[in-house]
């Protein structure tokens, strides 16, 4: 296998025009529910939240769910560090994801949805509630019933975590669930929910307009398809791309470098640090059989020089997942202080060096244990910075 | 039919029913799992993680008391990785703790000490996280004091509060780093809805709730030559106080608790029982008059259903929640206060006894009590009625001070005057005794016939359902009480006061509609009140039930009006129930306060 | 009924009484009166039949819905990895030299508070910030001066 098989290549399915939305929806509400869901499941769109749990499965699950009430939820809690791609969509092609979730609705058979918009994007509110009405309107005309809501978050990240998302819906704190049960089957007021990303539902869209065997063209073996990338810090050319899923990460910094790239935080704040020695055998995509390392992504790419301290980035990371932790389980509220705490703790030389590794450990103890995602990756950017920039964590 | 889910645990196969979690499963094979957030008298939390087990094939350690089993599953629940996970999230509680073990109150009885102790948590490397917080310590209320450095965050009280009582005294506030269990707008629980009920500290698994205790004032009255120091016990200390002292759950102890107290050197060791069978003929004489108020007399102004006012976790819920229905209330105080104002009067009177140098402590299974004797209104006697009231935990406390070997004393009586009891008396402890009790009296009263149940027991009032119902038929009453012939006497019990909640709207919406009410704040009654000791469950109190019936089967009087010091109190003291002296005495008022 | 009281019953009847309505409520008052106080928080209480307690729990779990006096104008300054590389900490610094407050103070005439925040989402136009609802992005001590000093004459 050549390392060519890993080239960075840039598409424009997302962006372009969405004039085709009334067709594509016509089109869609003609054909079978299950032959929907069966090209899903064959294009192998997987989410593009972070999470990578197989869209078409997801809505096969929620459709099969005995229940009198089903919903659609579009998670626009865009809160990742380092994220900005899903607000660029719902500005540029909102039509896109409300014919998605109006499919979805069609598909699970759900007649109501809601977008839960980050607090920080309440200026998106007005213009996406006038693409809703725009879009109910031809739902009117069409016979089709469907209504979509926007519920606004109010400053808090955890609530991009699913079962959280709804608990805040429900008026509640944004505290994860215990999970079995599942969205799928115990959701929103109890009822079977989907919750996608807005980018993901961009791409069903893809996927209802051009087939699944063209989004599966793209990409490589275990992650179809292309990605929203937002790209961020030490690059001269930041901003929103779509690219295949599947680049080397050398590649990458070929590309979206400053030419004195030290290291890529892949995934945002709760994904992993990438040094320089690692971008060539490093794949973006999600987990599978690919030589090198595979990175599940949310899409965030942020790019650090030389003259970056990595103490500094994780300083700004941990200091991040303390405040936003949701608090109720110990691992990630005591822990997230402990690793905090125990950083500048080694850096002050209050704390011996090899406390590093103990903190290491904790940070595995929180990966197995915590309640839910948050908790659970604060290991990943905690381990790859410290093992990767050892030097700079005590010096 | 419920499915059957096959799995193994530490290798061991075994058959459940679909929807158990691992943590039941494993309590199958008697495989213990530890738990801090988990409790049995609550909803699922699954926040603590201390329970986290290894699925085999499986990275993440789910948590056992949160995750249902499935089909095939391998569970491992004391593997290397799990043992290392779970002792370092112990130890990240410890870190969060202000684990100075030999300050605090919790000091022997604290969840998170037995499992550093069974972890052997010696070196502990963690940053200690209270030191760069600023907690305080919320110590206005009489009855509940609130250590937040204490607190490990389990919302075990949090969900008390809520699920048992309804109220939402307490909050989970803020997220991240500043999470922590408060009030509305961080307020001292003195001054929001909180009914001192007490529920929230015998679910605190360490010692960031406890009760305000008040040992030292009590051995400082104690050790005063001046003072004559009188003592009632509470009908539910007696079968609660063993738990603290070597006996199994459902112990009665009553004879030796005597001792104890004599023996701790208290003047007179009295009985609450003998005050609750007086407030039998108080509260029994004021259902009778409100009945024939509202059916002959027509009179607007008297309330039916009359409510119990014996529980005063209850009366201030009422106070808070319900205050249009004050008027319902008896205005009976409870036995404790009766038993106040009884003492510096009559009790001073009898034994020729200056009152001002009478120190009166009462024994509770309550937390509540103590607000009760603070609260302005408890002042009939000429003095504060009831100087000091203490926990049955902080009795235990003082007998273990005291250095007594309580498994070895003798059974003593209790000495009089004010020592004489009844079963009925004695019954006040469990949910529906005080219903049981007045039914006793009332029936009698009318009909001149005892009530129609096989050995007086009102079986239909007892049990542990939230609410129950019961209804008396009155038939051939005697001519004073022609107007109840025939009629049902409907009465309802409830007990915690989630089901109060349910009781009253049920009233209030006119859905349902009683004569007589019986209500307690805590689960099981005064038997599971939050001075009882910890830890509680309803297998406790269902034990700690049974012993209360079983000391009221075996008293030689059954019924309050027979209890011979409460005919001589009415012969030499107070004329008859509800006379005006009885009612300077032992009758109060409600003041309405703030739902919000 | 004062200004609060019509502006939560409008609201309530706007949302609902049920529980999925306390955030759009309390995101109301907010919105309206930049914080929460006792008094609105025990007004929603009230309307919707919930603990008082819950109110806040659930109102200080969210970062946007303050409950101490906020001013008119809240500048959110992000302080997440890339504004916090590009150089946030001047930005905030040219904001408490302007306005003579530090970070979570209001100004004494109740105009403008100063907090920071997590990721805005504008990391490719870093650093950011919000005023109330409006976006700033790639601001410069200079740009934030001029921001805010047509800010200060704005008497809405």
């Amino acid at each position: 296998m050549t390392t060519s098989h890993y080239q960075l290549k840039r598409v424009d399915l997302i962006f372009k025009n969405e004039n085709d939305w009334k067709q594509i929806l016509s089109r869609s509400l003609k054909r079978d529910q299950t032959d929907i869901v069966n090209s899903l499941i064959s294009s192998e769109l997987k989410g593009r939240g972070g999470a990578g749990f197989p869209t078409g499965l997801k809505w096969k699950l929620t459709a099969e769910q005995e229940a009198d009430t089903r919903y659609i939820i579009c998670n626009a809690d865009e809160g990742e560090p380092g994220t900005f791609k899903d607000r660029e969509i719902l500005s540029q092609v909102p039509l896109k994801v409300l014919t998605a979730m109006a499919v979805c609705g069609y598909v699970i058979g759900a007649t109501e949805g809601f977008i839960y918009l980050r607090g920080e994007y309440k200026f998106l509110e007005k213009p996406l509630n006038n693409a809703i009405k725009e879009f109910e309107n031809y739902c009117n005309d069409i016979g089709f019933h469907f209504s979509i809501k926007i519920f606004m978050g109010s400053g808090a990240y955890i609530c991009g975590e699913e079962t959280a998302l709804m608990e805040s819906m429900e008026g509640h704190r944004g505290e994860p669930r215990n999970k079995p049960p599942y969205p799928t089957n115990n959701g929103y007021l109890g009822k079977p929910t989907v919750v996608n990303n807005v980018e993901t539902l961009v791409h069903t869209y893809t996927i209802f307009k051009y087939g699944a065997k063209k989004f599966k063209d793209l990409g490589v073996q275990y992650s179809r398809g292309t990605k929203l990338f937002s790209i961020s810090g030490d690059t001269p050319i930041p901003g929103i791309y779509e690219l295949e899923l599947g680049m080397s990460l050398q590649d990458f910094v070929d590309e979206f470098g400053d030419g004195d790239t030290k290291a890529v935080q892949v995934g945002g704040a709760s994904g992993f640090l990438v040094p320089r020695k690692r971008f060539a055998e490093t794949i973006i995509g999600y987990k599978g059989k690919l030589t090198g390392i595979s990175l599940p992504t949310g899409g965030s790419m942020m790019l650090f020089n030389s003259s970056r301290s990595m103490f500094n980035v994780l300083n700004n990371y941990l200091d991040f997942f303390q405040e936003e932790s949701c608090g109720q389980c110990t691992p990630c509220r005591v822990g997230c202080q402990q690793l905090l705490k125990g950083i500048h703790a080694v850096k002050r030389g209050e704390k011996h060096a090899s406390y590093l590794k103990k903190l290491i450990k904790l940070s595995e103890t929180m990966e197995y244990t915590a309640k839910c995602g948050l908790g659970q990756s604060v290991a990943n950017s905690f381990s790859s910075i410290v093992e990767n920039f050892w030097e700079e964590m005590v010096f | 039919m419920s499915e059957k889910i096959n799995l193994t645990i530490n290798g061991i196969p075994l058959r459940v029913d679909q929807n158990t979690t691992i943590l039941e499963a494993a309590e199958e094979l008697s495989i213990k799992i530890p738990t801090l957030c988990h409790h049995k008298d609550l909803c699922v939390a699954g926040n603590c993680r201390v329970c986290v087990v290894e699925e085999v094939g499986v990275k993440k350690l789910p948590a056992a008391c949160a995750t249902p089993v499935h089909e095939g599953m391998e569970i491992l629940t004391n593997s290397l990785k799990v043992r290392n996970s779970r002792k370092n999230i112990i130890e990240l509680l410890l870190s969060e703790h202000n684990a100075d073990c030999t300050k605090c109150y919790k000091n022997g009885n604290c969840e998170l000490q037995t499992l550093a102790a069974e972890y052997k948590i010696i070196n502990q490397e963690f940053i200690h996280l209270p030191d760069t917080k600023c907690y305080t310590i919320d110590e206005f209320s009489p009855s509940i004091i609130k250590d937040d450095s204490r607190c490990i965050r389990c919302q075990r009280c949090v969900r008390t509060c809520a699920e048992i009582q309804g109220v939402s005294a307490l909050t989970v506030g803020y997220k991240g780093d500043h999470m922590k269990i408060t009030t509305f707008f961080e307020k001292p629980i003195a001054d929001v809805v909180c009914t001192n009920c007490g529920q929230c500290v015998n679910h605190c698994p360490t010692g960031a709730l406890i009760e305000k205790n008040y040992i030292e004032e009590v051995w400082e009255a104690i050790a005063d030559p001046k003072m004559h120091v009188v003592v009632q016990t509470a009908p539910a200390v007696r079968i609660g106080l063993g738990e603290e002292l070597g006996f199994e759950p459902g112990s009665r102890v009553t004879g030796k608790m005597v001792s104890a107290l004599k023996r701790l050197g208290f003047d007179a060791v009295l009985d609450t029982d003998f005050t609750a069978d007086l407030t039998i003929l108080e509260e029994g004489t004021e259902l009778l008059t409100r009945l024939k108020k509202v059916l002959v007399d027509k009179d607007p102004d008297t309330h039916l259903p009359l409510a119990t006012s014996c529980s005063p976790g209850w009366i201030k819920y009422i106070e808070h929640m319900y205050p249009e229905y004050l008027q319902n209330l008896s205005t009976c105080k409870s036995p404790q206060q009766m038993f106040g104002a009884l003492v510096k009067t009559y009790y001073a009177k009898e034994r020729n006894i200056d009152p001002a140098n009478i120190v009166s402590v009462s024994i509770m299974p309550c937390t509540a009590k103590k607000f009760e004797a603070n609260r302005p209104e408890m002042h009939d006697s000429g003095y504060r009625d009831v100087d000091f009231v203490i926990t049955t935990r902080e009795l235990a406390i003082m007998i273990k001070q005291a250095g007594i070997e309580f498994t070895h004393l003798p059974e003593e009586h209790y000495d009089k005057i004010m020592g004489d009891s009844t079963g009925a008396g004695v019954i006040f402890g469990a949910t529906g005794g005080v219903m049981e009790a007045a039914l006793r009296t009332a029936y009698e009263i009318v009909t001149g016939r005892e009530v129609p149940f096989e050995n007086l027991n009102i079986t239909p009032v007892r049990g542990m359902d939230g609410v129950r119902e019961a209804t008396i038929k009155i038939e051939n009453p005697l001519p004073d009480w022609s107007f109840l012939d025939g009629a049902e006497l409907n009465c309802a019990i409830a007990h915690g006061l989630v089901n109060a909640k349910d009781l009253m709207d049920s009233i209030k919406s006119g859905k349902k509609s009683y004569h007589f009410v019986e209500v307690m704040a805590c689960p099981g009654g005064c038997l599971g009140g939050g001075g009882q000791p910890i830890p509680t469950s309803p297998e406790i109190r269902q034990k700690r039930m049974e012993a209360i019936y079983a000391e009221d089967m075996d008293m030689p009087l059954r019924k309050s009006h027979d209890n011979p010091e409460v005919v001589h109190l009415y012969e030499s003291f107070l004329e008859k129930p509800n006379s005006e002296k009885a009612h300077h005495l032992l009758h109060t008022k409600y003041v309405p306060r703030q739902r919000f | 009924m004062n200004s609060t009281q019509s502006l939560i019953s409008e609201l309530v009847s706007q949302h609902g009484k049920k529980r999925t309505s306390l955030l759009p409520i309390l995101q109301g008052v907010v919105e309206q009166e930049k914080f929460l106080t006792e008094f609105s928080m025990i007004e929603i209480a009230k309307a919707l039949d919930l603990p008082a307690s819950d109110v806040y729990g659930t109102a200080s779990f969210y970062s946007f819905l303050e409950h101490k006096k906020m001013g008119q104008f809240i500048i959110r300054v992000c302080k997440t990895i890339t504004c916090d590389m590009k150089g946030k900490n001047q930005i905030l610094l040219a904001i408490q030299d302007m306005l003579k407050i530090n970070i979570g103070e209001t100004t004494p005439d109740g105009k403008f508070s100063l907090l920071q925040t997590n990721c805005l989402g504008w990391c490719h136009k870093a650093p950011a910030m919000l005023i109330n609802d409006e976006v700033f992005t790639e601001v410069t001590p200079e740009k934030v001066r001029e921001i805010i000093g047509t800010y200060m004459k704005r008497n809405d």
